[in-house]
């Protein structure tokens, strides 16, 4: 230890950062964010694969084609893809700067999530209502935790997403909240492309079957 | 350091003398087989194990500190050929391993008919298998016997040098069927059928036991398993055959309900659709076997028609013991049958009271009366 | 009121008098027992006035090293309830022959067998492997904390939270009679009507919440946070196991999760997931609780690994060898993970391809790993032995997990399934390579690090009784285990009928109790090592002449960890930096951005308990009131954007200086 590290010669080499900055807040929140997303991605993965098994097994009860209303359900897929668009048009007036518009975007993101979540109730409890419980096969008891799940994510999507219009209303577009929004959106994204695979999974391939 | 090795050998060598060690020492093919496939793969392995246990007992007293004679290398982190020498001998031991597992692996796969009584004893022609279906109860094994019309609870005999084939269901849970002394075991689940060959090459009586937890009376379901000369197995027969009782659907529901170390049992006569009606899930009249109900779902379900086509376990299905908080009731697919079947099979069915007196909860409508399922049952499956 | 039936129902759900097992004296003993060790412990705490010190400085840390270290006591802590149920079972298992009924009836045996699979791998090995994983991986890369510092905190007190509602159903209620796997329909509503199966549901849900965020935290950290110059081939072993370890779980966790609430489901709704009528299908359960459960079983001896790498490396004096090959095999061992859940269920009847693909995917796995036993051997070889013991416990590692690991294939051949499937052999194999490699790593790696924890070494002589105890202990319960599984003895049984294995049974037990004696002695180690720790104290911060950045730090390290970054140079940076004449900075210092501590962890984790618990005993309201309790306070947490402070350049000037003093006079002694 005869040697000296702080008499520099060319060569000696640096062993630690004498002006260092303060690393940004959350530098790792989107990557550590796509990690936890690609967890759940497996939990719906679960679910499919469970769907796929049990998918078949009507227990002498209702099958899709006898459940399914395709025109409904397709106008509900509208509504999500629509409020990804809108969720999009949010993120770019946040890179903007312009509050306004961004809440309104979100509004209007909100106000689409919220029609797909009562268009999903009311075709849950239309089949409830005719007796295709979950209970009754278990066909039905995948799909409605396959779908509920989605759906159940969708509603938590939605606290969120009014938790953060709070939050953007009385502190702005500060780092901390466009990070929120950000993480938020590849939620939303994510949460879209979920249901394109239920869409074609269940409810088309259903159809087919 | 070597004093682990000593005790780490201990067994091995105790193992040697253990005499009753029923899985090294079998007396029915398929198992000897098996012993034989542990001894290989176990020589195989120690081919490695041994020389890596030997080295790092002699490197780590060579190199110790105090030591100062053995050389000592502290850049010394890499080198190619030894790289290639630890990938490739595991590599080697594994892919020879391997190809033992492959072929064993379908050789002595259980649902395979038997290639031979033993070795160098082929199979002739003209023998049978004998047919045995087994069903795991709670806690206890019924084995019927259909060439024979017969059934046993707890005891099992086989004639010597016969290849068995075995059909096997459980009752409620998964538990796994085994006699060490004949061949590997093999799961018994509910709903589903496994099948197991096998053949006894020596007389003698032996244990067979549930190797899979089951439930409270696990360590009670345990049977005999007889291997017999063909005359002690006729007489066997006979004996069953003159002291037995019936075993028709309603015995066996007795017999289905939990009980623990149940004392042998012999039937003289078996419904011979019993083990079909047990596999398919549909003993109790007016249930739906699953075989049916698979075809009808392959065929698209029975639409909304087949939605209130399910009925209330009114009686207690013995087995059974809770229902989910939220759900309806314990309930089952009501079978699509006549008028006349229905009517007689409401009739057949015990009613106990309900065990459960709770309102109707979560599904939001009333439960459909009986008129109304019959009502539904007359019609036919695509309405 | 009380005598309205309904009300009391809708109040309590179905949790009633005869709920709390008052007929029981051993447990009533027991609860007497900690009911006065709770009193005792909180009293003195009141009496010394620590509660505000543990709750600003512990319960509320955001420090990985604490909250590493809060990990390390409940898995110590929940090894002693776990192995007082392995006592019990051996207990039992010696006594009933000869139509001797033992001392337990089955409810009370299965409940055993159960809490104690359950206990010994979701609340021992997992919070001891996560919280070496958290003390060490940001110390490995020179970080100052890991990325999301209250997330970690959140992760151990759900973890803990789980733990909590375990040891609840000792003394309300009671636990699951499944088995640790909880195979349906035997684990149904029908069959298991009772809370015990709820309790095991939402204990292991709640636990696994934490354990998948802390999965995400340390994966984002390793990747993230690595010090300047610090590639991924110059990442620390362990860290490089750390990092494998935290994609199996972030891989493995969530099926644990989907597959545990599917059964709840069944359970609480009466949905066809897992029945046997309706269409359900148990044995699907069976697929997907597997190919969680094989990872898991890396998860656990993957961080192992890493230990002994760093051990033998260290103590040898010498470079690992083969670092590159080591990490390959690391990698090949995690996807490799998700090719052979299939093997632990041969005897299910899938055929014989299916059967033989995943024999030999198993045995494929053997492949990496028998190259890391050869070099960690190699590193061995031409090193410098040191025998203290961290490398004690890795010499007994090296010779008991090669046996492990040989009945482990062999047991992967499909045809010698068939015969050794679910008996003792098999409880013998698996824990052959839980105890012989997890365990003996989790040890290697507490002696190791204690120093570095807290700034004394644990006292040697009592550490050697607790090993010696331990692996003598170890071979005398396991290798009768062996035996008794080739003599055609099955698992989980409570009572036997021959009499000749019952020798075998006794000397098993006399292992186990051998084995009580290790850790007896390992905790009367710690007792005498910080009662004579000015004696055992470590002045450098590097006891062991170690090899990784951990080692150039103070020990017990600042809270900041690190007053400058440091720049890495080479694979052994610390090793390389005392080489090249590193000097330690003495002047400088600036001002450290850190996160600020906070009770919602804690919070977060209690509504958790109380919300298990309404869920357990179908309290309904108070499981509603719970719910919106746990998104209420989620949600305002958010509301807190001052989550990070500075400690002020005076203060880490003030412990800088306090170091070289201690430095100095660690030179001078």
């Amino acid at each position: 230890m005869s040697r000296a590290a702080a008499h520099v010669t060319t060569e000696d080499p640096v062993f630690y950062l004498t002006d260092e900055h303060d690393h940004a807040e959350g530098g790792s929140t989107m990557f550590g964010f796509w990690i936890y997303l690609m967890s759940d991605c497996l939990i719906f993965a679960v679910l499919f694969a469970t769907y796929g098994v049990l998918g078949g097994n009507y227990a002498a009860g209702p099958a899709p084609k006898d459940l399914f209303d395709l025109p409904l359900v397709a106008v509900n897929t509208s509504m999500l893809l629509f409020s990804s668009i809108t969720y999009g048009f949010a993120m770019l007036a946040m890179a903007k700067g312009r509050v306004g518009s961004t809440q309104a975007w979100l509004a209007l993101t909100g106000l689409f999530g919220a029609a797909f979540l009562c268009i999903e109730l009311y075709e849950f409890a239309h089949m409830i209502h005719e007796g295709a419980t979950p209970q009754r096969s278990a066909f039905l008891s995948s799909f409605f935790t396959l779908v509920g799940t989605h759906g159940l994510h969708v509603t938590i999507g939605l606290i969120w997403l009014v938790t953060l219009m709070v939050q953007v209303a009385r502190y702005g577009l500060i780092q901390a909240n466009m990070r929120r929004l950000m993480c938020l959106s590849m939620f939303w994204h994510f949460l879209d492309v979920i249901w394109i695979g239920v869409f074609t999974f269940v409810y088309l391939m259903g159809m087919l079957r | 350091m070597n004093r682990f090795f000593a005790i780490a050998l201990l067994p091995l060598l105790a193992l040697l003398s253990a005499c009753n060690a029923v899985v090294m020492s079998p007396s029915g093919d398929v198992a000897v087989q098996q012993r034989d496939l542990i001894i290989i793969s176990t020589v195989l392995m120690l081919v490695i194990i041994i020389p890596v246990m030997v080295l790092t007992v002699f490197f780590a007293w060579k190199y110790r500190q105090s030591n100062t004679d053995a050389p000592y290398d502290p850049e010394w982190d890499h080198s190619t050929q030894l790289e290639l020498i630890i990938w490739a001998a595991p590599l080697l031991i594994i892919i020879c391993l391997g190809a033992v597992t492959w072929m064993a692996t379908h050789l002595l796969d259980p649902y395979r008919p038997l290639g031979r009584i033993s070795p160098g004893k082929a199979i002739s022609e003209t023998v049978k298998p004998l047919q045995v279906e087994v069903v795991a109860l709670d806690w206890k094994w019924l084995f019927i016997y259909p060439e024979y019309g017969i059934a046993s609870v707890n005891e099992m005999a086989a004639p010597v040098d016969r290849p068995i084939a075995f059909r096997l269901t459980s009752s409620a849970v998964m538990n796994s069927f085994y006699i060490p002394a004949l061949a590997g075991q093999i799961y018994t689940m509910p709903g589903m059928q496994t099948k197991l060959s096998a053949v006894i090459n020596h007389p003698g009586e032996y244990e067979g036991f549930s190797a899979n937890y089951s439930g409270a009376g696990f360590s009670g379901m345990r049977f005999a398993f007889h291997g017999l000369p063909d005359e002690g197995f006729e007489k066997w027969i006979a004996d069953v055959k003159s002291k037995g009782t019936t075993l028709d659907r309603m015995t066996y529901l007795q017999l289905e309900q939990p009980s623990e170390k149940v004392p042998v049992q012999h039937y003289a006569s078996v419904d011979p659709e019993l083990f079909s009606a047990v596999l398919n899930r549909c003993v109790e009249r007016g249930k739906m076997c699953m075989s049916e109900m698979d075809e009808i779902d392959a065929k698209g379900g029975l639409g909304m028609a087949g939605i209130y086509n399910t009925r209330s376990l009114e009686y207690d299905k013995y087995t059974r013991r809770g229902g989910a908080v939220f759900g309806p009731d314990p309930a089952f697919v009501v079978g699509i049958c006549t008028t006349e079947e229905a009517l007689q099979a409401s009739m057949n069915i015990q009613t106990l009271p309900p065990l459960n007196t709770s309102p109707f909860v979560g599904a939001g409508l009333p439960r459909p009366s009986p008129t109304q399922l019959f009502g539904l049952q007359r019609r036919p499956s695509n309405s | 009121m009380f005598d309205n039936p309904e009300l009391i129902k809708l109040v309590f759900g179905r949790l009633t008098l005869e709920s709390f097992p008052l007929h029981e004296p051993i447990l009533v003993v027991t609860f007497i027992v900690v009911a006065l060790g709770g009193i005792a412990v909180v009293g003195a705490l009141t009496y010394f006035r620590l509660w505000g010190y543990l709750w600003h400085e512990w319960f509320t840390t955001v420090d990985h090293k604490r909250i590493g270290i809060m990990y390390m006591i409940l898995g110590i802590i929940m090894l002693l309830r776990g192995f007082a149920d392995a006592i019990m079972i051996r207990l039992q298992q010696a006594m009933a022959f000869n139509g001797s009924e033992g001392y337990l009836n089955a409810h009370h045996f299965d409940q055993i067998f159960t809490a104690h699979g359950v206990i010994m791998i979701f609340f021992v090995a997992m919070p001891l492997v996560t919280g070496l994983m958290n003390f060490v991986v940001p110390l490995q890369i020179g970080a100052r904390d890991v990325s999301f510092p209250f997330l970690n905190n959140f992760s151990f007190w759900m973890t803990a939270a789980g733990a909590a509602l375990v040891m609840m159903s000792l003394f309300v209620g009671e636990f699951a009679r499944t088995g640790w796997l909880a195979y349906p329909p035997l684990s149904g509503i029908g069959y298991s009507p009772d809370a015990g199966m709820d309790y095991y549901i939402w204990a292991l849900q709640i636990a696994g919440i934490g354990t998948l965020l802390s999965g995400v935290n340390l994966l984002a950290t390793i990747v993230k946070m690595r010090a300047p110059g610090m590639t991924m081939m110059k990442l620390p072993i362990f860290t490089w196991t750390a990092l494998c370890t935290n994609v199996l779980i972030v891989a493995a966790f969530p099926v644990l999760t989907a597959v545990l609430a599917l059964l709840t489901l069944d359970r609480y709704v009466g949905t066809n997931f897992f029945t046997n009528d309706f269409g359900g299908n148990p044995m699907m359960y069976v697929n997907l609780i597997w190919i969680w459960g094989h990872p898991e079983v890396y998860i656990l001896i993957l961080p192992a690994f890493g230990i002994f790498s760093e051990v033998t490396s260290t103590f040898a004096s010498k470079r690992l060898f083969g670092y590159t090959s080591m990490v390959y095999a690391t990698i090949v061992i995690t996807i490799l993970a998700y090719l052979v859940w299939l093997h632990h269920f041969f005897t299910m009847g899938s055929g014989a391809s299916v059967n033989s693909f995943f024999g030999i995917t198993t045995m494929i796995i053997s492949i990496p790993t028998g190259a890391k036993i050869f070099n960690w051997l190699f590193t061995m070889y031409r090193g410098r032995i040191r025998f203290e013991l961290p490398m004690m416990w890795t010499i007994a590692f090296m010779l008991t997990f090669v046996i492990g690991g040989m009945t482990g294939v062999l047991l992967a051949v499909p045809p010698a399934d068939f015969v050794l499937h679910n008996s003792l052999f098999l409880v013998a194999h698996f824990h052959n390579v839980i105890i012989g490699g997890v365990l003996f790593g989790l040890f290697a790696g507490i002696y190791y690090w204690f120093p570095k924890a807290f700034g004394f070494r644990l006292d040697p002589f009592w550490g050697k009784m607790s090993f010696w105890f331990w692996v003598v202990g170890f071979y005398f319960a396991f290798m009768p285990l062996y035996i008794l599984g080739l003599m055609g003895v099955t698992r989980r049984l409570r009572t036997f009928e021959d009499p000749s294995l019952q020798i075998w049974f006794i000397i098993a037990g006399f292992g186990a109790f051998l084995v009580a004696i290790g850790i007896l002695s390992f905790l009367i180690q710690i007792f005498v090592s910080i009662r004579n720790r000015e004696a055992l104290r470590d002045l450098t911060g590097d006891p062991w002449d170690g090899r990784t950045l951990e080692w150039s730090t103070a020990s017990p390290p600042p809270a900041y960890n690190f007053a400058f970054t440091p720049v890495i140079h080479d694979l052994d940076s610390w090793y390389d930096m005392k080489k090249r004449g590193y000097k330690r900075p003495e002047k400088g210092f600036r001002a450290i951005h850190m996160p600020s501590n906070t009770g919602t962890g804690i919070i977060l984790a209690g509504i958790s308990i109380v919300f298990g618990f309404a869920m357990i005993w179908y309290i309904w309201w108070l499981a509603a009131v719970t719910a919106i309790a746990l998104v209420a306070v989620s949600i305002g947490h958010t509301f807190n954007y001052k989550r990070d402070f500075h400690i002020s350049a005076d203060e880490v000037v003030s412990s800088e200086n306090a170091r070289t003093e201690l430095l100095a006079a660690g030179l001078k002694s």
